[in-house]
């Protein structure tokens, strides 16, 4: 029966490749827009991932995303710190702030003071200078895409032409002086102002005066110990948020997907493909069942049941699914992959092949559907008709 | 006669639509077909031939009258059962032919015995010994696109044998086919339907073809209004 199946499916070339390219178009649209989705939302925690040593993030409890900054009272360490469960835990300053280069530029920052003594949150990779060149006086580090963008020196210095901001310049952060000590590399972000880091000190005296300065507590938990459940001990003591790493990721994702409408927009882009996907694979298996009606009648009146027809369609439209979900996803991929070179969000992850899968799937159940009943009605005697 | 009654029926009646528009295409049919004879059954266009072979050979459903064919009722069968009883004892050749046009020839023939159930390379076996039977081997891979109408009436013919169908229906089996092809493919039918434990029908217009009859049934109006004598003996 496969062979009968695929041999009937095969040799009708034109209409074969017509489903399959129908297919694949709507695998390609729903798994693309899927991983650029995909990308965008895992980007809204990069900076959560990016900032690993931590297990536990403690905050005010009406924070909802990593950017929105509500300050908790600098005691707030001490109570966490004397948390069953808790190793150790640090503070760390975020907020928005002015800077302006030195050649006069300006520009609004995210400045993230960490650890003084630790270096906690710091930045996962230095391409120039060391971390621990924080602790020299006025030091601060810059990301190595913001120099060359929000970070450039686009004025020039001295009469020379725009570059790149680099280790030794000055920056003026909230009328005060701060040196560029060394150029991290992190993941790209959501978000799009430059991050500048310093030690916590110092980002809290640069920072304009207010009652409260600390915006989040990182923690480690005690080896053995159940993050979530130290996590909500440490809640239940400081009357403050806190949450794991993926509690948080969870938290910012959720945020961004509200107040943005990504998800809808890309739902409708997904949707999309879904629907072009039934649409074609419903038209071009409804031409092949028309074009091969007196065949099944034939069939039918020479013995094969609607059972066996069924299973027939079923292998041809199952093979035309699983070539053109192969072709969408390969070309998905190849082209995600020049799109993350571009720098474009692309993260083709295993719930979006599945979820391509699936679209694909319930497309050929849909079409295949429409199809068969046309099959299953089909009256055997039509044969007698010349 | 000495043959067996391999098709009997007794005012069979079949009806199409309801109200004014319905039309009654069997009237009362009594019949009896023996095996091994080869009976053509002929009559004007909308007389009932095609309702009446539909009903014989388990395509349709009668609304009226017996039917026994080989001693079995098929109109008692589910329709599941019906399905099952015409893969195994029904062989067809339409009017149209009706070969899948993406099969190859020898998977066009091997179908009624894959429909059975048999392995795919048992049935494609058994397809090329018949197709070799009708000097047709050369030809078993290849669509049957790229055969004359001649070679594509063969094929159907090997189509309706290969799983020795025990009733044997053609449907206009001449009409495409110049008269010297005509006469070959009768000649090959009437070599196959003259087994004591077959029965061919055949419903034609073609008078070229009478004299291969052993009984002629000429349909009017959805009655048999006569049955000419006999040509040839089984």
């Amino acid at each position: 029966m496969i062979r009968t199946a695929l041999e009937m499916l095969l040799g009708d070339r034109a209409r074969y490749f017509g489903l399959v390219v129908g297919l694949a178009f709507a695998t390609l649209l729903i798994t693309q827009q899927a991983s650029i989705f995909t990308g965008f939302t895992e980007r809204t925690a990069s900076w959560i991932r990016d900032t690993g040593q931590a297990d536990l993030w403690i905050m005010d409890t009406q924070t909802e995303f990593t950017e929105d900054r509500k300050p908790i009272q600098s005691n707030a360490l001490q109570r966490v710190r004397g948390v069953a469960g808790i190793e150790w835990a640090v503070p760390m300053y975020k907020a928005y702030i002015q800077v302006r280069l030195a050649d006069g530029t300006r520009r609004n920052v995210r400045l993230v003071g960490i650890d003084d003594a630790t270096l906690a949150g710091a930045p996962p990779v230095m391409l120039e200078g060391r971390i621990e060149d924080l602790r020299q006086d006025r030091a601060v580090i810059v990301d190595a895409r913001d120099v060359n963008d929000a970070l450039r020196l686009t004025r020039g210095l001295n009469g020379a032409g725009p570059r790149p901001l680099g280790v030794g310049d000055r920056i003026d952060i909230n009328d005060h002086d701060a040196v560029v000590v060394g150029v991290a590399q992190r993941s790209v972000e959501f978000f799009w102002d430059a991050v500048i880091y310093t030690t916590y000190s110092r980002a809290v005296r640069m920072a304009p005066r207010e009652r409260k300065l600390m915006t989040f507590v990182l923690a480690k938990v005690s080896p053995g110990a159940d993050p979530g459940e130290v996590a909500q001990r440490v809640a239940a003591a400081t009357g403050l948020a806190a949450f794991t790493s993926q509690g948080f990721e969870d938290l910012s994702k959720g945020f961004i997907l509200r107040k943005t409408g990504i998800l809808e927009n890309f739902g409708v882009t997904i949707m999309l493909g879904f629907v072009i996907g039934v649409l074609v694979a419903a038209q071009m298996l409804h031409n092949f069942v028309v074009e091969n009606q007196k065949s099944f009648a034939a069939m039918k009146a020479m013995g094969a049941g609607n059972g066996y027809l069924l299973r027939l369609v079923s292998v041809q439209v199952g093979f035309a699914a699983v070539m053109g979900l192969g072709i969408g996803l390969g070309i998905a991929a190849v082209s995600g992959h020049f799109l993350e070179q571009s720098g474009l969000a692309f993260r083709m992850t295993w719930d979006v092949v599945v979820l391509g899968a699936a679209g694909i799937l319930v497309c050929c159940l849909l079409a295949a559907a429409f199809s068969l009943r046309r099959v299953l009605k089909l009256d055997p005697a039509v044969v007698f008709k010349g | 006669m000495s043959a067996a009654v391999a098709i009997e029926c007794r005012g069979l009646t079949r009806s199409f639509g309801s109200g004014e528009t319905i039309v009654q295409a069997l009237r009362g049919v009594d019949l009896q077909i023996h095996a091994g004879q080869v009976t053509l059954l002929v009559g004007p266009s909308g007389c009932g031939k095609t309702t009446l072979i539909s009903i014989l050979s388990g395509i349709l459903r009668k609304d009226g009258g017996e039917l026994r064919v080989f001693g079995e009722n098929p109109e008692n069968y589910t329709e599941r059962q019906r399905t099952a009883w015409r893969a195994h004892n029904v062989g067809f050749v339409f009017q149209t032919l009706n070969l899948v046009p993406t099969l190859s020839v020898e998977h066009n023939v091997a179908l009624p015995l894959i429909l059975q159930g048999m392995a795919t390379r048992e049935a494609f076996a058994r397809a090329r010994a018949v197709l070799a039977a009708l000097e047709l081997a050369d030809r078993a891979g290849i669509k049957p696109g790229k055969l004359s109408g001649g070679q594509q009436q063969r094929v159907a013919i090997a189509r309706a044998l290969v799983h020795e169908p025990r009733l044997l229906v053609c449907d206009e089996p001449t009409s495409a086919l110049d008269a010297e092809n005509g006469h070959r493919v009768m000649e090959l039918l009437v070599s196959v339907g003259r087994r004591s434990n077959r029965a061919l029908v055949v419903v034609t217009h073609d008078a070229r073809i009478y004299s291969f009859a052993d009984r002629i049934l000429r349909m009017e109006d959805g009655r048999i209004v006569e049955d000419s004598s006999l040509v040839h003996q089984p």
